[in-house]
């Protein structure tokens, strides 16, 4: 596996157009070096923003990092591109499933299966979800302790288990999250580098005083109180707002997601951070 | 007409836009404007150039290339900045009821041309 990887990296500095990302992505994503797999898939998708399989592969990734919406919003982004793809039907299945609604996600394993009549692994999903679906009319059990029946894609070889942290209920979880108090000090959350390390601390620090300046700029030009500041980089989309008065909040997201969702997520995690901030003090 | 007239002609032009300049970020000075009544010029491209220094700075640290565009939401209106070449920024300030996207498109596709 580590040779694999070596070579395909190898091949991938060679030729940087060659569609090797694909090959090392899902193998650093088996390994379990689901950061490395994270950045590779991403430079993938920046240089074949229309290839279906790029998508496909970082869904994969998310999903096994825990960013489950991210993973729908990948693996959407796929059938998009391609309607017919069985693995992205088998993937946005796995999370409906995982979202409690089993019904949706029956319906996506029927779909996989018109698409790819041939996989067993469709037709044993299909017919554990039935089974499920029946048990459910007769006495539901609880969603949180029912195991997944199936998996879009074999999970990474290993894993760390984090402790809930402040935004354990926004879409994503900790990742591309960032609560930043005045003097530009990380309450919570983290961001990723380019190259895989947490940026987080040296990102909130460079936050301190921009909600002071947003405020006086807003105010100045007579447009009243500041709400969100987006930022658009050709690699990536950051919004900021303002929990209290004294924090500020960051969300980070890949330029693959609109601009608008982002800020959704981030009114999210904003919300989120006012329960947690109001609870701790 | 020059390049930066030439934007900030395009600019002003959307619905909704109360006035366009450029700014030199290295110093917040304005560079050339056309603006409304009743909006600084001097404010806004102070304001803006430090507030879109410090986001392309914090861009930085999160190890992503430089912003292509800025909008900074406010009860009444927005703040729009577009970064060019030379530390030059070409900044919009619009009403709420504005079109952004329209505004944003003659944005990034203007600040790439200022000189």
């Amino acid at each position: 596996m580590a040779d694999d990887i070596r070579a395909l990296t190898t091949r991938l500095a060679d030729e940087p157009g060659s569609l090797a990302f694909l090959e090392l992505a899902e193998a650093l994503r088996r390994r379990g070096q689901l950061e490395a797999a994270y950045k590779v898939a991403r430079g993938g998708i920046s240089r074949y923003p229309g290839l279906a399989d790029a998508h496909d592969v970082m869904a994969r990734v998310l999903n096994d990092q825990g960013d489950l919406a991210g993973a729908f919003d990948a693996w959407s982004s796929a059938l998009q591109l391609d309607p017919m793809r069985a693995s992205a039907l088998k993937g946005v299945a796995f999370l409906y499933f995982r979202a409690g609604d089993k019904a949706a996600a029956f319906d996506q394993l029927q779909r996989a299966h018109e698409v790819d009549p041939d996989d067993p692994s469709i037709l044993q999903a299909i017919a554990r979800m039935g089974a499920e679906l029946r048990a459910d009319a007769a006495a539901p059990p609880p969603v949180e302790t029912a195991a997944a029946p199936f998996q879009p894609a074999p999970a990474a070889e290993s894993s760390v288990r984090r402790p809930p942290g402040l935004f354990h209920d926004v879409e994503g979880g900790e990742r591309g999250l960032l609560l930043v108090d005045a003097n530009g000090l990380r309450l919570g959350g983290s961001l990723s580098g380019a190259d895989g390390s947490e940026v987080g601390d040296q990102v909130a620090a460079q936050l301190a005083g921009v909600s002071r300046e947003a405020a006086r700029a807003t105010r100045l030009l007579g447009l009243g109180s500041w709400h969100s500041i987006a930022v658009e980089s050709p690699d990536g989309h950051l919004v900021l707002t303002q929990p209290t008065a004294d924090t500020i909040l960051l969300a980070a997201r890949d330029p693959s997601l609109p601009m608008g969702r982002v800020e959704l997520l981030a009114e999210r995690a904003a919300r989120a951070a006012r329960t947690w901030l109001e609870a701790q003090a | 007409m020059t390049a930066t007239q030439t934007a900030l002609d395009r600019v002003t032009r959307v619905a909704g836009v109360r006035g366009a300049l450029v700014v030199d970020a290295a110093d917040g000075l304005v560079v050339a404007e056309q603006l409304m009544d009743g909006v600084d010029g001097q404010a806004a491209a102070a304001l803006a150039g430090s507030l879109v220094g410090r986001l392309v700075r914090t861009a930085e640290s999160a190890g992503l290339r430089p912003p292509a565009f800025v909008h900074l939401r406010g009860d009444a209106g927005s703040v729009l900045a577009a970064p060019g070449p030379d530390e030059l920024v070409l900044v919009a300030v619009v009403g709420p009821d504005a079109n952004l996207g329209l505004a944003r498109l003659e944005m990034i596709g203007a600040a790439g041309r200022l000189a």
